[in-house]
């Protein structure tokens, strides 16, 4: 790991400032920074530590909705009364991912800005865009199994590895930031992630400086909340596909994980064969939001893996409803 | 206050720099001057010779360094020790000692939990911590009502699957915990009743 220097930040304001710095950054679980760290993909000179920030607590919203400290662990957050009452499609999904011991140290801030799991991201020996801006991507010709079938380009492939963000799509969630100058914004999740395009090193709109204070979730969305996770062992593994489901009649959301450059949701798709069973319904779904796939050879089995995701989803939540 | 986002390099980037740290492990104080980079997973074992808890993959993948962190469960390789400044640590060491074992370790022994034993101080935290956050109602991905989170071998499963056994020992550790958890179940609800 190489040198840097170490400071403990101690209110948010001057933790944003703290990191404009260049080759500065913020540090909170650290369990996905630090693990970069060793490999040398993350290089940072100045770690700002905002870990005892005031940043833990749960609190209610005016409008009936909950406000989420960006220091709340997943553990925490998962565990919560609120969440696993009114927004239980979050709980399963934070739990479907990661393990116990990192669930306890990773933080709601933190897993939105967690990094491609890409293996050529990881290989400091291959070419990657993203690692290295214009270094090119051996995973177009590589081995591309676990990477993403849309929002891609020319020049990233890699999926967003979040279960939690997911969940966050398919909730409308917003996430609240701190600029260095004081400026607060609440931004929609695709407001947040950027697509790769031709600079897939820039994964968010965040600004230098700029802290994620929390993550705040409207009011509860009725309906059966369900998260479903494909994978290729049982547990401990990120997705090959996912699904983040509020099943409610017509009114029904779906976001899509394991598939894109950020949680995959798209509206005009949810009413698609909404009359339809379970597996027509699927059918139509998929068919509107991936009607842009472009997978590579070997990950076009993500698509119908998918739909047959889906199809169990639906059904899974007719049979609660019953 | 008006800031541009004009980027001026980080104070002393290249600069040797060390951090005081204080930390209670098992229950002793130390005091103790610091790379930044040192994780707590190399302190316990590099300055405080408590190599007890074993550095297995070095990446979060294999749960060995697991010790408890102010009573919870985290991997100390993927935490850096000055940020733990004032936090009470517990490693195997700390769980029970050879005269006055901790009852999950005794239980390990009886049910020979281990074979070559290297990812047995993981375990042992991590059970530790697991027992706890299921007394807590943290569920797990196999939770089936998140309101109601209670002990199965299923949930045992699937918490410990962060922790790597290249023996497979999995069901001797499977059947150590239960038990432990049956004892300190039946302990409390004996502590209930009178």
């Amino acid at each position: 790991m190489r040198a840097f220097t170490y400071e403990r930040a101690t209110t948010p304001e001057a933790a944003a400032g703290a990191t404009l710095a260049e080759g500065a950054k913020f540090i909170a679980g650290g369990t996905n920074l630090l693990d970069l760290m060793k490999l040398d993909i993350e290089r940072p000179s100045h770690l700002v530590d905002i870990s005892r920030l005031d940043l833990k607590g749960i609190t209610e919203t005016e409008d009936g909705g909950l406000r989420v400290g960006a220091l709340v662990t997943n553990t925490d957050l998962a565990s919560d009364p609120r969440v696993k009452a009114g927004y239980g499609v979050l709980s399963r999904a934070i739990v479907a991912g990661a393990s116990g011991q990192i669930r306890n140290k990773a933080t709601t801030g933190g897993n939105l800005l967690q990094r491609a799991r890409c293996s050529y991201f990881y290989d400091t020996n291959l070419p990657c865009n993203k690692r290295e801006p214009g270094s090119g991507c051996a995973a177009l010709t590589g081995l591309s199994r676990p990477l993403a079938v849309i929002g891609t380009s020319d020049a990233c492939i890699a999926q967003h590895p979040s279960d939690m963000a997911v969940a966050m799509r398919v909730l409308d969630a917003r996430v609240n930031t701190l600029q260095a100058d004081g400026t607060e914004r609440a931004l929609a999740l695709d407001d947040f992630y950027r697509l790769p395009g031709d600079t897939p090193h820039l994964e968010t709109t965040l600004e230098a400086g700029e802290l994620i204070t929390g993550v705040t979730l409207p009011a509860p969305v009725g309906g059966t909340h369900v998260y479903r996770k494909v994978r290729d062992r049982a547990s401990y593994a990120f997705a090959l596909v996912s699904v983040a489901a509020i099943v409610n009649g017509r009114e029904s959301r779906f976001a899509f994980g394991g598939v894109a450059p950020r949680p995959w949701r798209v509206e005009e798709a949810e009413t698609a064969g909404a009359a339809a069973g379970p597996d027509a319904r699927a059918r139509a779904v998929i068919n509107a939001a991936f009607a842009d796939a472009r997978p590579t050879e070997q990950n076009a089995f993500k698509v119908p893996l998918l739909r047959r995701t889906l199809t169990a989803v639906l059904e899974q939540a007719s049979g609660e409803e019953k | 206050m008006s800031q541009t986002n004009a980027r001026t390099p980080a104070p002393h980037p290249h600069q040797p720099s060390t951090q005081g740290v204080t930390l209670s492990v098992n229950g002793q104080e130390h005091s103790l001057t610091l790379d930044p980079r040192v994780t707590l997973l190399d302190t316990l074992r590099e300055h405080l010779h408590l190599t007890g808890t074993k550095k297995g993959c070095d990446h979060g993948q294999c749960g060995a360094c697991t010790v408890l962190v102010d009573g919870t469960r985290v991997l100390s390789c993927l935490t850096l020790a000055v940020m733990h400044d004032g936090q009470e640590v517990t490693t195997v060491e700390g769980l029970g000692t050879p005269d006055a074992l901790h009852p999950l370790q005794d239980a390990f022994i009886r049910h020979d939990g281990y074979q070559c034993g290297y990812c047995t101080p993981g375990q042992l935290c991590s059970s530790v911590g697991t027992l706890d956050e299921i007394a807590r109602g943290v569920p797990s991905h196999v939770t089936d009502d998140l309101d109601d989170v209670s002990f199965s071998a299923e949930e045992l499963r699937e918490r410990l699957s962060g922790n790597i056994c290249r023996c497979a020992a999995y069901p001797n550790i499977i059947a150590a915990v239960s038990e432990v958890h049956a004892a300190q179940n039946g302990a409390a609800t004996q502590e209930a009743a009178q």
